[in-house]
């Protein structure tokens, strides 16, 4: 557990993990959405706005892997007193907040012209806009924190505090009447056709691939950014004392 | 502390009891949300306990097969929406969404008339589970696989 606790360690594992995943996730979002939108026939009520999925659906995806991420990070954080928990929750913070948006956007613009508006308050849109609330009050907290050097522990335990809306957006068009549709792919099941369903993993792969890519981006330049300053302190502090 | 539980345990037993804690208020909060935040009542829900005349409803079901009549003036529209236990006459004037065909889901915002006729000012359509092209529509899984098959090869 705490063999990554050491940043030199890390960083040496993110160092050739980084551009894997980088490179990984742009060629199999690309050879899942080129053939997706250019070959996918429309489906039988939506026609061609059907190709909507490939985007809507990883987003959504992400923006709940995204807080995922943040509260198993904040487990960590506060029971292990893991170092890099910390610094790998807040970097996990904006790409969720971005894909959750994503998420929303879409689904805004896909429901237009297949719902007939673009925005209701059932129980799956308002839950996922609640998401979107928390990222940005996650950012907001965590990013105050870091600045004023405080411990990040108050962060923590929002994120996990969090984490019960996750359940709610998973099981919100289960457990209530909604104007969203049901799961279309449970345990071993899928209502989409293979023509879609294949392009659609694809991208989710590709995107969670891309999503890691970035975390661990993100990761590097707080700690890039950590040791700056630790540097900057030191140096000041011999010079206060040479005076 | 001389209890012998080390400090990472005491806060990974702390923190799981206050998970639970979260949890189940979290699922008492939706259980105790579970008929406010339904999006639209069902047909029987309407006509088990009818809403009074001026007191704005949703109502969502199925469009039922054959049961679309548009009116001589071509914008008004009237059809039955059921869930299988009740059936409750709609009657719309305006755009219907492009989605709005029988057999699929529909939600109806508006209220129930004198007569029994739900009024609706608005109508969403409601996708279902299911995408598939037009090409596979109406054939049966089998004939879905052969057709697949026939492509492929």
């Amino acid at each position: 557990m705490h063999g990554f606790a050491n940043p030199a360690r890390f960083l040496r594992l993110a160092k050739w993990l980084t551009p894997l995943l980088l490179v990984g996730g742009v060629v199999l979002i690309l050879v899942s959405l080129v053939p997706g939108y250019l070959n996918a026939p429309p489906d039988r009520l939506m026609g061609d706005s059907v190709k909507i999925l490939f985007i809507h659906v990883p987003a959504a995806w992400l923006g709940m892997g995204g807080w995922t991420t943040i509260a198993i990070a904040s487990l960590v954080e506060l029971v292990w007193r893991h170092p890099l928990a910390a610094i790998g929750a807040r970097a996990a913070a904006v790409p969720g907040a971005v894909f959750a948006f994503i998420c929303l956007a879409t689904g805004s613009i896909w429901g237009r012209p297949t719902w007939g508006t673009w925005w209701v308050w059932d129980g799956r849109l308002t839950s996922m806009l609640v998401l979107l609330f928390l990222y940005l009050g996650y950012i907001a907290l965590s990013s105050a924190l870091a600045k004023e050097g405080s411990s990040s522990r108050i962060a923590a335990i929002f994120g996990l505090v969090g984490a019960i809306n996750i359940p709610i957006i998973n099981r919100s068009v289960v457990w209530w009447n909604s104007l969203h549709q049901p799961p279309s792919l449970t345990m071993g099941n899928s209502a989409i056709d293979a023509v879609y369903l294949y392009p659609l993993l694809g991208a989710t792969l590709g995107f969670s691939l891309l999503f890691g890519a970035i975390v661990l981006m993100r990761m590097r330049t707080i700690l890039a950014d950590m040791q700056a300053e630790a540097r900057l302190r030191r140096k000041a502090m011999q010079a206060a004392e040479g005076l | 502390m001389n209890t012998g539980i080390k400090p990472k345990h005491q806060r990974l037993v702390l923190l799981v009891i206050a998970l639970v804690a979260l949890v189940g208020a979290g699922l008492l909060a939706a259980w105790a949300l579970r008929n406010q935040a339904n999006y639209f009542y069902l047909p029987s829900e309407i006509v088990a306990e009818a809403p009074g005349p001026d007191e704005a409803v949703r109502l969502g079901g199925m469009v039922e097969m054959g049961s679309i009549d548009t009116a001589e003036d071509g914008v008004t529209v009237q059809f039955i929406v059921g869930d299988g236990e009740a059936r409750v006459p709609v009657s719309f004037t305006g755009i219907v969404p492009a989605l709005f065909v029988e057999g699929s889901g529909v939600v109806a915002e508006g209220s129930m008339g004198a007569d029994g006729t739900f009024i609706a000012t608005n109508l969403l359509a409601k996708h279902d589970e299911n995408y598939m092209p037009r090409e596979l529509e109406g054939m049966s899984t089998e004939e879905v696989r052969a057709e697949i098959e026939a492509t492929l090869e």
